[in-house]
């Protein structure tokens, strides 16, 4: 039993992370039918800004503020400088943009900050608590908790303001959007802000477990995206489900399988829903924008 | 004199000057040739190498050069590809006509250059860790780091004092991680070791506990092994404490032999310990050690001219650079082939990775004496006494 809670809790604190970057995929695929591979870099940049701005004196509540900031006004340049001017171009061109964008930020990283690995520490104490046997580091809560909140605020946002509203309208059908008088390029910059604050805090949480460095988000944006893939792009509680749900394949993999394919065997699992599910689990069947 | 013939004279003019230029340089300076991971994923390795090398012919050549000339360092920066490690090491023999070769920061690097040296008969030390490089022994080529299989025969030769014989193992599955864990597979029973638990990890993976969680429920479990680098052990160590397991012994591989494995792990580090080069402990080496001179020069060197903390990889740079500039001497020549002679001749040399005695049979000349056990206590390394 403390076997299985123990697996349980790491894989819902891992699945927690990639929900939040999945969720981040989710958000600009809705208002503008982009797969941004950048999200990885907004996670990278909520940790690495954390880490230099409290080393450089910086309260820690105060500096993953900055670091919150920061990425938002990278998505924010990044939509202004990259996506915008590029709107009229397809789906496929506008993620290429996306991946050379990430490119960029990493190598920028790599030069402002440094290449090293860095930590933060944990933001209540770094003593494990005992759950019925299972060793929980305190941070797995934040993160927990952390997750919770943002999916919680996101679909307020969503459904209970107007502004919300926009962005599913623009999501629903762009042009319909703008006649009813909709910017739906205020609408983009927004879910790129947003997507990128939510980044942000999922980078900022994990870093006292994960550690960080310039290039921590390729693998993130990797597993974020199939979670997505799994829940139904475009779907937020699918990308929720499906990042919980990656999490605990590996760490019940890595616990009761063999750690060695752990990884085959999430995606394994994430291929067979997709054969019988090409949708994902929560996925709307794709309808043809004419 | 029409304009084709004033055209004709003049490159011929020109073809001579180059060429007596060339001539000219090529008598008081000797060309050695370096190709380093000094950027890309490997930057760790190849840019305190690439420091190291630049300021030690920096030096060498202000003292008077070596066999009476200076030293002309060609380097090429591979980024980590061994594809243009390739191309550049033909450069190198082909274009430069560099008479040896330091360099050659990762394995995968190292192992796609060596046929070019091999052909082109001209010595290469090389800097990467894996054992292939030397065995089976290659007529031109060496290397100065220890070995994965050192590190495991060190590791299993302190639990055989602490009577501890029931290990189990948590590899990275990177390319580091995986080939120390062969080789500790491979060596346990020659120290009467026995592997009850067998886990991996992804190198990028972000926590281990599930495959922790697996060892510590292993009966009988008296000791764990981490051999792996980069993040992974950091993050391993953690999770150790994390699940309480510190009360069972936990080695680390020279593969985190550096302040920031400490500095990341934490308090979880306390009690690890690591079989690492003497490099690390220079301060805290007896007067008598036969290394503690060099290492110190070494880091005092290293630190004061480029501002950052010392690293073994560096030094294994250093190691390499003087095995060769020895060999250069004693030989008193630049021919290639009499160079790669008397580097197999090394012996006792004083390096900061060991001391190297080199042999037909061996081109890396290190024994385990070259490795420290160190464990961590009070947040820094600790030399462990022999026999406790």
């Amino acid at each position: 039993m403390a076997e299985f809670l123990q697996f349980l809790i790491s894989g819902l604190t891992v699945g927690a992370v990639y929900a939040l970057v999945a969720l981040g995929f989710t958000l600009i695929y809705n208002a503008s039918g982009v797969v941004n591979f950048a999200q990885g870099e907004f996670v990278m940049l909520g940790g690495m800004v954390t880490v230099f701005a409290s080393a450089a004196g910086v309260p820690l509540p105060l500096a993953a503020v900055v670091a919150v900031v920061a990425a938002v006004a990278v998505g924010l340049l990044l939509h202004r400088f990259a996506i915008e001017p590029a709107r009229g171009a397809s789906a496929v061109t506008l993620i290429i943009i996306t991946i050379g964008a990430s490119i960029l930020l990493r190598g920028l990283a790599a030069i402002i900050f440094d290449k090293q690995f860095h930590k933060l520490p944990g933001f209540t104490g770094e003593a494990p608590i005992d759950v019925l046997g299972a060793a929980v580091q305190p941070q797995s809560f934040w993160v927990l908790g952390g997750t919770a909140v943002v999916v919680v605020a996101l679909y307020v946002f969503l459904e209970h303001t107007l502004l919300g509203k926009a962005v599913l309208a623009t999501a629903a059908n762009r042009l319909a959007a703008r006649l009813v008088g909709i910017n739906t390029t205020t609408i983009m910059a927004l879910a790129f802000g947003g997507s990128a604050a939510i980044g942000a805090i999922a980078g900022i949480l994990v870093t006292p477990i994960t550690l960080t460095n310039y290039d921590v988000g390729t693998l993130l944006a990797l597993k974020g995206f199939a979670a997505a893939m799994l829940g139904g792009m475009g779907n937020p509680l699918g990308a929720v489900v499906g990042g919980l749900l990656l999490g605990l394949l590996e760490a019940f993999g890595a616990g009761y399988l063999s750690s060695t394919y752990k990884d085959a065997f999430a995606f394994l699992v994430i291929l067979i829903v997709l054969f019988a599910a090409p949708q994902g689990l929560f996925g709307r069947r794709a309808v043809e924008r004419v | 004199m029409t304009s084709k013939t004033t055209l004709k004279f003049m490159l011929a003019a020109g073809a001579l000057s180059v060429g007596m230029s060339h001539g000219a340089l090529a008598q008081d300076t000797v060309k050695i040739g370096s190709v380093l991971s000094a950027t890309g994923p490997a930057s760790f390795l190849g840019e305190p190498e690439d420091k190291t090398l630049r300021m030690y012919v920096d030096k060498i050549n202000a003292a008077g050069g070596v066999a009476g000339k200076k030293i002309e360092l060609v380097i090429y920066d591979d980024g980590g590809d061994a594809n243009k490690a390739r191309t550049f090491a033909t450069r190198l023999v082909e274009d430069d006509k560099v008479v040896a070769m330091v360099g050659g920061s990762t394995t995968g690097t190292t192992m796609a250059m060596i046929p070019v040296f091999e052909d082109a008969k001209i010595p290469f030390i090389s800097l990467a860790g894996a054992i292939e490089v030397i065995d089976p022994v290659r007529k031109f080529v060496f290397k100065t780091p220890h070995t994965d299989k050192m590190a495991c025969e060190k590791i299993f030769e302190d639990l055989k004092k602490r009577n501890l014989t029931k290990i189990g193992l948590i590899s990275g599955t990177d390319g580091f991680g995986a080939s120390m864990r062969a080789q500790c597979v491979k060596v346990a029973p020659n120290y009467g070791m026995e592997i009850v638990a067998d886990e991996n990890y992804g190198p990028r993976d972000s926590d281990m506990t599930a495959q922790l969680t697996k060892i510590k429920n292993t009966a009988g479990l008296q000791a764990v092994v981490n051999p792996g680098f980069g993040q992974g052990p950091a993050i391993v160590t953690r999770n150790y404490a994390q699940l309480g397991m510190s009360n069972v012994p936990f080695y680390q591989s020279h593969g985190v032999a550096s302040k920031s494995f400490i500095d990341l792990a934490g308090a979880a580090a306390e009690g690890v310990r690591l079989p690492a080069a003497a490099l690390l402990v220079g301060d805290k080496l007896p007067e008598s050690d036969p290394q503690k001179k060099v290492v110190t020069e070494y880091k005092q060197a290293y630190e004061s001219a480029t501002k950052q903390p010392v690293s073994t990889f560096g030094g294994h740079a250093y190691d390499g650079l003087f095995i060769l500039v020895e060999a250069m001497k004693r030989a008193n020549s630049t021919d290639s082939a009499k160079i790669r002679d008397e580097i197999e001749k090394t012996k006792g040399f004083v390096g900061t990775g060991g001391i190297v005695n080199m042999s037909a049979t061996d081109h890396l000349g290190l024994d385990l004496s070259a490795f420290r056990m160190l464990e961590i206590k009070g947040g820094d390394w600790n030399l462990v006494a022999s026999g406790s």
